[in-house]
């Protein structure tokens, strides 16, 4: 079969929604695309773990603080998975993570800001989850059969992420004024970037039309980042706090929220690697590789005198 | 060796008694015993199991994606297979 006869045939099964299995023939560009995509996806869950762990041993009670390990220890796992799915692609996954650690891949730019107060672990687990929610429901039906039921598998454990930010930002919000100005001032910090999390205007978004075309992605970032606004207002409303945009309101006519231009600069600065946390993330994973050396040596050690046991 | 070294290991994993052990995805580890620990901490935080097997993909033989239209052709011709197939008169009951 000729190149042009596989690239229709492969079009044709998108077209009409058949997944493509790790075996199957892709065109090269499919291939690499999806790895660049699910490895950028497995490195975000990776990093975001940081942020949040930071504030396991500060969690206000044992509650919180089981609930936050639990949710961390998740992201550990979405991580593995989407590791997995990138594997079946070919890709080398010690080469994936090496790429991160050298800066030459990316990973969410929303994990580049700190979480300095409580309150941001509710505003996180309410807006960055359910950013990155928005996002994942819509690759449930990517093209790409492992990543699509890798993704399956996170959005169900999800969802418990994001309601126990908002259950969180609940109690503030209901606490003293003190606690209510600190779940205001996380609302504040994090609105923005997490409307960042859905990447460039579709005017902007380099890889978006072939991604559509192949069905990796199913919906463009603007689309998914109208939906995450929309349905976020009514969720401040009921905590009493307000979204730091002052053009933000109902467009009758186009039946979604209007609201202001984002600032790209910032965006990109924090993408190129300047944002307030970038150095320090990568720092960590590597201390983390690194440190987790004699571990992995003593694993293989172990490994090594049981199979002598075995065969002697 | 680095962990890239690991073996790829396959997670099957039954649910509940009365169903087949599924394949849920992969990991690597050095060895079966840690493989199945990780498997339990990776695929079944939320009970997701009653009983996993590991296997290690090297392990695995499966058909030949180039070959598919021809490996499976002898059932694909065989529709008299299909009870579908069979002409039986509106009357007849229970069959
Ligand atoms: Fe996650
Ligand atoms: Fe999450």
């Amino acid at each position: 079969m000729t190149l042009a006869e596989q690239e229709k045939r492969f079009q044709e099964k998108i077209d009409n929604e058949i997944k493509i299995e790790p075996n199957d023939w892709m065109p090269d560009a499919y291939r690499q695309t999806l790895i660049r995509q699910i490895s950028q996806h497995a490195h975000s869950e990776v990093v975001g773990m940081l942020p949040e762990g930071n504030w396991i041993t500060r969690a206000p009670n044992l509650r919180r603080k089981a609930v936050l390990l639990a949710k961390v220890q998740d992201e550990a796992g979405h991580g593995l998975y989407l590791y997995s799915a990138i594997e079946t692609l070919g890709a080398d996954r010690e080469q994936t993570i090496d790429d991160l650690h050298s800066g030459k891949a990316k990973y969410s730019s929303i994990f580049n800001y700190p979480a300095l107060t409580w309150a941001d672990i509710g505003a996180i687990g309410w807006l960055v989850d359910g950013a990155a929610i928005m996002n994942q429901v819509a690759l449930c039906r990517t093209s790409y059969g492992p990543y699509a039921r890798a993704m399956v598998k996170i959005c169900k454990e999800e969802s418990f992420h994001q309601r126990q930010g908002y259950e969180s930002l609940m109690v503030l919000c209901k606490g003293t004024p003190a606690q209510k100005a600190m779940a205001q001032d996380a609302l504040n910090r994090f609105w923005w970037p997490a409307l960042m999390m859905f990447g460039p205007n579709d005017a902007e978004s380099t890889h978006s039309e072939q991604s559509m075309n192949w069905k990796i992605k199913r919906f463009t970032n603007d689309e998914l980042r109208q939906s995450f606004v929309d349905a976020t207002v009514a969720q401040a409303e009921l905590l009493g706090l307000t979204i730091p945009d002052a053009n933000l309101r109902w467009n009758e006519e186009r039946g979604h929220y209007d609201f202001s231009e984002i600032n790209w600069d910032e965006f990109w600065q924090v993408v190129k690697g300047n944002g307030p946390c970038n150095k320090e993330r990568i720092e960590a994973r590597v201390k983390a590789k690194e440190n987790g050396l004699w571990v992995r040596e003593a694993a293989n050690a172990y490994a090594k005198k049981r199979a002598m046991k075995k065969s002697a | 060796m680095s962990n890239s070294t690991w073996p790829l290991w396959e997670v099957f994993i039954r649910s509940k008694q009365g169903l087949n052990h599924k394949h849920v995805g992969s990991l690597r580890a050095p060895d079966a015993t840690l493989a199945l620990e990780n498997a339990r901490d990776v695929y079944t935080r939320r009970s997701e199991g009653i009983s996993i097997w590991v296997v290690e993909s090297a392990n695995i033989h499966a058909t030949d994606i180039d070959e598919v239209d021809s490996f499976f052709e002898p059932s694909d011709t065989k529709i008299y297979r299909h009870p579908t197939f069979y002409e039986v008169p509106d009357g007849v009951k229970h069959m």
